[in-house]
């Protein structure tokens, strides 16, 4: 199978049960991505599928043949700078431990692209697919809207 | 200017949000290349006999490399042990469901699940012990041969009735401290690797020098045989604090190998198998006069220990000590139980033992409030330790450093308007509206960075090219120390923090250490760093004084600049750079341990505002309010996080988590969609006051944050719930207060009218 993985084609064959996390963190080696359930619940897993938010460990790689992934690991720029999104996360000190964090940059991310201009409702609701134990969300959903707020 | 106290953002940050961590299951190291994947047969069942296990429909599954039970453990001492001693693998019996029975080895990670299946064990099914009052029936007995499923007890030998009897008003309740996960978002792992006769032991742990001793003890080796290593750990609470039975038999299992192993949990395996918090029984009585002056409170625990002793008996110990909270009250008796169940064994968790305190007699001072008829504010007033009786020994023996506890309730009532908000519950109450209004209030003092000897290490060097490292014993999971610690240098010796790099978390690299837990960080670990810095900077005033052929009394260090210049004399001054040169390697370096028998005791309150739709019994925490007093603080970003996490977890208690089982001892709530996590839409954004009374327990004035949140929102959430329903004459419910709960009690109240 083939899927371009933030901007890069990559072609390998994969299982037929292979989950897209395990593809993109032990094949692609790519991992930023996190697992943190079994139940398609905590949402850590969280990457963009052609634009849409999607839990990777209920996608199988070969389902998303020919399709575009994006991942944490390519929102920066060339030089690494940080995006509007992880730049908000670090103003606002929406990460602890980091470990929901791409998940929920790659939710937020979704978020925005659809709508610009959530209300606070909007964001937490946006976010009820994505656990943190460490933050309270208080600062996410603060750093989703100020991330808005620049993106506009 | 000085650079604590001002808000920096996290230096720890950039990496995390745009690579991502390292955690355990993402070490691409080549000391793990051809590592086998270990997954663990776990007992389906809560209580039974072992009678058989057959491996070899699973030995003979492609791709599996060994499976190996507690028989071939022959190579450690003692696994049988005293009650209430966890062996490493199951032997002879299985005491709860989740318990390891065996591990798999295989080569690749997809091939566990299906190996683990095919191992056969039958099992002889025992009578289960499901909660306390079954346990302390000793019907079933746990470890045949003891006499009694009870393994600890403390406080009073019995209780003393005539402590009531002068008091006008006396109220008794039972009251349940639910069990509870800490389901840090990473489960727990661990690799391992054997070579010359030492264990390379990779962790998601708070505390790698612990986790390396407890280690070398069970597998009967030198501590220096063992170096651990914790990489970027995806949060703790508590329940990453020692080296879990799984991790050694890892460790074991590459030496037995002779190759690398790496192991993952899954979810369902963390809910089970990880330490659980809380699950105490408090019965509390409280006594006093109808003007609000409390007499005599005592407070009745029983600790449910799950299978084995983890910590579940020391949580007692400190809940007791903490029992009387801010009040000065002339009597307090406490005394204890803990006792064996077929359930998960119980950890420590976000406070251990003093949210437990905390919740038991907030909730006596509610009771009593409502049966005097007082509000719950004054009752607390009338009650408090004032401002000048500290240090202040409490009836149970806590010795508690400063605080300023009327001024804390009154900063957050203030905060919140409470006036306002008992004017919104009436209009309310008066016009029958379905959506009550509720309104908690908690007011807690906690202990941090307490124990005898609480010691951290640090060591600090400042390197030629002018930059500084720090390694710190305090191994964090989430706290920001590398940020925490570099301001700390930079303020002492005006080294930019950027040039400082913090690392932790390799017992080879600082062989003394203690860890991250129980909010002592900052004061220990924090205050190590810190002496480091300074005793580094008398070495500096000699090393200056002789470069510039001064007296080293009219040396002085130009924090803004970073550089040494002689008093009165303007012009040329010495750098950093310079005088690690002159040092040599290592010259310009101080290593330090910080230790203290000084406990430190933050405070605070809190105000919850809940809304409780009357039709479906269903609570919504609307408004939360904190003062978290933890003396100065040495960035608002940070201290802020900690208590937003902490609030969110103590709301989360009182409202919607609890580990469940079924009469059998099965796990009703062993995945996350059963275990009713808290989400941002359950959430509203939270409303911190600031309030800082600095403690003399260390040099930097601070105490803890870390589970200040937690301690002062549940019962507050709680409290809140009961208020909003406290006009049908609801006085309690036990957490968490589900919908179905809270719909039951004003049917019940309903019905009762
Ligand atoms: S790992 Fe995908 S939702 Fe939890
Ligand atoms: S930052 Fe730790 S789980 Fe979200």
């Amino acid at each position: 199978m083939t899927i371009t993985v933030n901007g890069e084609k990559t072609s390998h064959e994969v299982e037929d049960r292979t989950l897209l996390v395990h593809h993109l963190r032990d094949v692609v080696g790519l991992t930023a991505t996190n697992i943190g359930c079994d139940t398609s619940t905590c949402g850590s897993c969280t990457v963009l599928v052609n634009g849409e938010s999607v839990k990777s460990c209920t996608v199988l790689a070969a389902q998303v043949d020919g399709d575009e992934v994006e991942t944490l690991e390519g929102l920066a720029g060339d030089g690494g700078e940080m995006d509007a999104v992880q730049n908000a996360f670090q103003q606002k000190h929406a990460l602890q431990c980091g470990f929901c964090t791409p998940g929920m940059v790659m939710a937020a991310t979704s978020l925005l692209r659809e709508n610009p201009d959530p209300t606070e409702e909007q964001v937490r609701m946006a976010l009820k697919g994505n656990l943190c134990r460490c933050t309270g969300y208080h600062n996410i959903v603060q750093a989703i809207l100020s991330a808005a707020e620049g993106i506009r | 200017m000085s650079i604590l106290g001002t808000r920096v953002v996290r230096t720890e940050d950039p990496r995390l949000l745009t690579a991502g961590a390292i955690y355990l299951e993402d070490l691409r190291l080549p000391e793990l290349q051809g590592a086998a994947y270990a997954t663990f047969v776990r007992s389906p069942m809560a209580h039974a006999r072992i009678t058989e296990i057959d491996v070899s429909a699973a030995l003979a599954e492609p791709g599996v490399v060994a499976v190996l039970t507690a028989r071939d453990l022959d190579d450690i001492p003692d696994q049988s042990g005293a009650a209430g001693a966890e062996p490493l693998l199951a032997v002879d019996v299985v005491r709860f469901a989740g318990e390891p029975v065996a591990i798999v080895l295989t080569e690749e990670s997809y091939q566990g699940e299906d190996a683990a299946e095919l191992v056969s064990v039958d099992y002889e099914e025992l009578p289960a012990v499901i909660g306390v009052q079954q346990g302390l029936s000793d019907e079933t007995l746990l470890f045949p041969g003891s006499d009694s499923n009870v393994v600890g007890k403390g406080g009073a030998e019995s209780f003393d009735d005539a402590a009531f009897a002068g008091c006008e008003v006396v109220v008794e309740r039972t009251i349940v401290n639910q069990r509870v996960a800490a389901a840090p978002l990473e489960v727990r792992a661990a690799a391992a690797r054997w070579a010359e006769d030492r264990l390379t032991l990779w962790v998601s742990t708070q505390n790698v020098h612990g986790v390396r001793d407890q280690t070398a003890g069970r597998l009967g080796l030198d501590p220096g045989a063992v170096r651990v290593v914790a990489p970027d750990v995806g949060g703790g609470f508590g329940a990453k604090i020692g080296a879990d039975r799984e991790t050694i038999v890892v460790g074991w299992a590459a030496r037995r190998l002779g190759r690398p192993v790496r192991w993952v949990e899954t979810r369902n395996e963390n809910l089970m198998g990880m330490s659980h918090g809380r699950a105490q029984r408090h019965t509390v009585t409280i006594g006093g006069s109808r003007d609000g002056r409390v007499a005599a409170y005592r407070l009745d625990i029983v600790q449910d220990c799950g299978a084995y002793i983890r910590l579940g008996t020391m949580l007692p110990n400190l809940t007791m000590l903490m029992a009387g909270g801010v009040y000065d009250l002339p009597r307090i008796e406490t005394a204890y139980r803990a006792v064996l169940t077929n359930t998960t064994p119980i950890g420590a968790y976000r406070g251990a033992g003093r949210p437990e305190a905390t919740a038991a007699i907030e909730r006596a001072m509610d009771l009593f409030a409502a049966e005097i008829g007082m509000d719950p504010t004054e009752v607390r007033r009338v009650n408090f330790v004032a401002p000048d009786k500290f240090p202040f020994t409490t009836k149970t023996g806590a010795t508690y450093d400063t605080g300023e506890y009327a001024k804390a309730l009154d900063t957050v009532l203030e905060a919140a308007g409470y006036e306002e908000l008992r004017a919104e519950q009436r209009r309310r109450r008066e016009r029958g509206d379905p959506l009550q209004l509720g309104i908690g209030v908690s007011t807690y003092v906690e202990i941090t960075g307490g124990g005898p000897e609480a010691g951290e290490t640090a060591r600090l060097s400042v390197h030629d090219d002018g930059t500084v490292t720090v390694w710190t014993g305090s191994s964090p999971h989430g706290q920001g120390h590398a940020t925490a610690w570099a301001m700390l240098v930079q303020d002492e010796l005006g080294i930019p923090m950027d040039r400082v790099t913090v690392r932790h978390g390799d017992t080879d690299v600082l062989k003394e250490g203690v860890g991250t837990f129980g909010s002592r960080s900052l004061q220990l670990g924090g205050t190590a760093v810190h002496n480091a810095a300074v005793e580094v900077k008398e070495r500096a005033r000699e090393l200056a004084a002789d470069e510039m052929e001064a007296d080293p009394a009219d040396l002085v260090l130009d924090v803004e600049s970073g550089t040494w210049t002689v008093r009165g004399v303007p012009g040329q001054g010495v750098s950093w750079a310079r005088l690690a040169e002159r040092a040599g390697p290592d010259g310009l370096s101080a290593d330090t341990k910080f230790a203290t028998n000084q406990a430190t005791f933050p405070f605070g309150a809190h105000v919850a505002v809940v809304e409780v739709d009357l039709e479906t019994g269903r609570p919504r925490l609307v408004r939360h309010v904190t003062v978290d007093d933890a003396g100065p603080v040495l960035n608002p970003i940070l201290a802020e996080g900690q208590r937003h996490g902490g609030i969110a977890q103590g709301a989360a208690q009182a409202l919607y988590e609890e580990v469940a089982y079924d009469e059998y001892g099965n796990p009703v709530t062993a995945t996350l969609m059963d275990y009713t996590f808290i989400t941002a839409a359950e959430l509203p954004s939270f409303e911190l006051v600031a309030m800082e009374t600095p403690t003399s327990a260390n040099p930097l004035g601070v105490k803890g944050i870390g589970e200040a949140g937690t301690i002062g929102s549940t019962p507050a959430v709680q409290s809140a719930v009961v208020d909003a329903l406290a006009h049908l004459g609801i006085r309690h419910i036990d957490m968490p207060a589900t919908p179905e709960r809270v719909w039951t009690a004003i049917n019940e109240a309903r019905t009762a009218q």
